[in-house]
């Protein structure tokens, strides 16, 4: 907090260090052009591709890492498709969401799936995000914390399912940043963005990978159209 | 913790006849060695990406004050509260204040190496308060009371079979007769024990990657999503996190991420990374009701601008460690303190003092590898050098050590008197060894021919071959020049 002796301590003792006194206009202009603009840097070339060879590289890059990914041709299948995908894992008919108008609004009532809304709670076994987007590099969702998707759904749940809408999927992380900022205007945030890769890891025992150490076992990821 | 880096010659004797301890190493090299390359191969930018982070950190460090300045006022702007620390033992009065004006009972714990560095563990548990470390790594080697062994794999010294033994011991409640012998056994149960702490939590501590200026958003890094459970269950979200965590922008930090994962794990990118903003906002159903960044100094400032200024580039990926001959022959604990390897040569001098850590700088080989592999371009070695050269400059190296170097020195600076000493040495060998052809024994080189024989010189040294060589080589050249028609 301003007035804390630390703070002036520290920062001073930076200045003196530096040989700098703090109200350069020079160096106050350089640091404010930068925040302000956010200049991109290198892009990898893997992430520049056309739209197509982008999908391909997120679905492999997830996959790689332990989720599955499936393709919809509507968003209305999706509660048949889950449906069946719970059946087919015996898991219980149940599913957990936020108050997202795009998930909300999909033909759930066509299934016996049995819906519970808000947070998560450490008894869920499945639950559902939509992602805001994703960056296709390394196959990387970006799902923006509130009460349309609260982050606990992203971590308690055994098994966490995303879907992602084709046109929100991005090349390079940059630009994925730039779908936030439009959401929620330049230097605000969400209180939460979860960069989410894959599903829930540990190598901590002998480098051997487990997967579902204390986040979800499963990430399975649904691509559609909004 | 206790530091006992001053004893590391005698820590890395033990550790090289340990054969649990080298057992548990091998797995160092078959993973994140083999998987980094890998990763790196797989990227073609990977090199030029290495140059930017690094250009990036350097831009950060010279506007240090104003990025903090800025960040501040992102935080509080979101509604968080930060904290200046300019001490371990300030920050850790700082985290338990903010426990106990909670009413705090439970404390969890992401995996956090400045919390390690200030031993925030030993002064909340000081206090009453129970703290559980969430990563797995680190929840194994609290509840063996022993300090990280890796800065990114703490229990990496660890087999499967010693886990299940502390499993064994501390969850004795669980049935004995229970099979945990396979790593997935062993993640499932704490999985299960751990999750119960979670729920029950009422405050959340972790670390940070990176804090961001544009936003005030710090940044963590996980697997296994501990930290995000850590964050988001109790009511109080607390990061602590040393000055040189800051970055400008979302596309910096993008932009550093690139080479993190892939030079700690090899991972393209890790699982999960989180950008956490302020408390939790109107209409939010869960997050922490308070957010609270400490910003710790312990010793940063003393390095800005000095000759290890480039060490707070560090990003503390474990790289440098991981290609080390010396941490991969005796692990992490040997080192004797909190960061082990390269970078803890270097850092731990820095933090705790020559007299108690000037050993370490030692432990090298100066093979290179170390910097080779730094995402972040550190000149490790020779950071290491100028610690050697303070040890030296104030007298805290052994009296052997220092003798040899003025003798050397000494002869150093006379170029004819060294040759004809080097020269010397070889024919009085030749001399002695010419019956055998080896040596089983030599005085002051003990250590070498213990382990094999040394094979007595034949012939000229390879200076006197050199200038042998060039001689007949001129020769050749004249006679060249001489024989070519005009």
């Amino acid at each position: 907090m301003t007035g804390d002796p630390n703070r002036e301590k520290i920062l001073s003792a930076i200045r003196a260090k530096l040989g700098v006194r703090g109200d350069e206009a020079g160096r106050r202009g350089l640091a404010r052009t930068r925040i302000d603009r956010a200049p991109a840097g290198i892009i990898p070339a893997r992430a520049q591709e056309d739209r197509a060879a982008l999908i391909r590289r997120f679905t492999a890059a997830l996959e790689a890492q332990g989720a599955t990914v499936e393709r919809l041709k509507k968003r209305s299948e999706a509660p048949e498709v889950i449906a069946s995908l719970l059946r087919g894992l015996n898991m219980p008919l149940q599913l957990r969401m936020g108050s997202d108008p795009l998930l909300e609004s999909m033909p759930w009532d066509t299934t016996p799936i049995e819906l519970k809304f808000g947070a998560a709670e450490g008894s869920d076994f499945t639950s559902i995000s939509w992602a805001r987007c994703a960056a296709a590099e390394t196959g990387t969702l970006f799902l923006a914390s509130g009460p349309d998707n609260p982050s606990t759904l992203n971590f308690l749940p055994e098994m966490h399912i995303v879907m992602i809408a084709a046109e929100d999927i991005v090349g390079p992380y940059e630009e994925a940043w730039g779908r936030i900022r439009q959401l929620h205007g330049r230097g605000k945030m969400p209180r939460t963005v979860n960069l989410v890769s894959g599903p829930s890891r540990t190598a901590d025992i002998e480098q051997t990978i487990i997967m579902g150490a204390h986040g979800p076992k499963k990430l399975v990821v649904f691509i559609a159209s909004r | 913790m206790e530091q006992t880096s001053h004893a590391f010659k005698e820590s890395a004797a033990a550790a090289l006849v340990d054969e649990q301890l080298q057992r548990a190493l091998g797995n160092v090299r078959r993973g994140f060695v083999a998987k980094r390359a890998k990763a790196r191969e797989a990227l073609p930018e990977f090199d030029a990406l290495k140059r930017q982070a690094r250009e990036i950190k350097d831009h950060t460090l010279a506007n240090l004050d104003l990025y903090l300045e800025e960040y501040e006022r992102k935080v509080l702007e979101s509604g968080g509260h930060v904290h200046w620390a300019a001490t371990a033992a300030e920050a850790c009065a700082i985290v338990l204040k903010i426990c106990q004006d909670v009413g705090a009972k439970s404390v969890t714990k992401g995996k956090s190496m400045i919390a390690e560095e200030i031993g925030l563990n030993g002064a909340l548990e000081a206090a009453g308060l129970e703290v559980v470390e969430t990563d797995l790594g680190e929840y194994i080697i609290q509840i063996r009371g022993e300090g990280p062994s890796h800065i990114i794999a703490p229990a990496i010294h660890l087999t499967r079979e010693q886990i299940e033994a502390d499993f064994r011991r501390v969850h004795a409640d669980l049935p004995a007769d229970r099979r945990i012998s396979e790593p997935a056994e062993l993640v499932a149960e704490a999985r299960v024990m751990l999750r119960a702490k979670f729920l029950a939590a009422d405050v959340g501590v972790t670390g940070a990657n990176f804090l961001i200026a544009e936003t005030g958003s710090s940044v963590i890094v996980t697997n296994e999503g501990n930290g995000d459970l850590t964050q988001l269950l109790p009511r109080v979200h607390v990061v602590v996190a040393s000055i040189e965590k800051m970055t400008p922008t979302l596309e910096d930090a993008s932009a550093i991420l690139r080479v993190l994962a892939r030079s700690a794990t090899g991972q393209e990118m890790s699982t999960y990374t989180t950008f956490s903003t302020g408390p939790r906002r109107e209409g939010d159903p869960d997050g922490p009701e308070a957010y609270h960044v400490v910003l710790l100094d312990n010793g940063r400032t003393e390095m800005l601008g000095s000759e290890f200024h480039e060490m707070l580039r560090c990003i503390r990926c474990g790289a440098c460690m991981n290609h080390c001959p010396i941490y991969n022959a005796v692990g992490g604990h040997a080192y004797g303190w909190v960061y082990p390897g390269p970078m803890g040569a270097v850092l731990t001098p820095q933090l705790t003092g020559v007299h108690n850590a000037g050993h370490l700088p030692n432990a090298s080989t100066f093979c290179g590898r170390c910097e080779t592999v730094c995402p972040m371009e550190i000149p490790l070695t020779k950071l290491m050098r100028h610690w050697r050269e303070r040890e030296f400059e104030q007298g805290e190296s052994p009296w052997q050590a220092r003798a040899i170097v003025r003798v050397w020195a000494f002869l150093a600076k006379r170029p004819e008197l060294y040759h004809w000493m080097m020269q010397l040495g070889p024919r009085v060998l030749a001399l002695l060894g010419r019956k055998r052809g080896h040596f089983t024994s030599l005085p002051f080189a003990g250590g070498w021919t213990k382990h094999r024989d040394l094979p007595a010189p034949q012939g000229p040294t390879f200076q006197a071959l050199w200038h042998l060589e060039a001689i007949r080589r001129e020769d050749a050249a004249r006679e060249a020049m001489m024989g070519a028609p005009q």
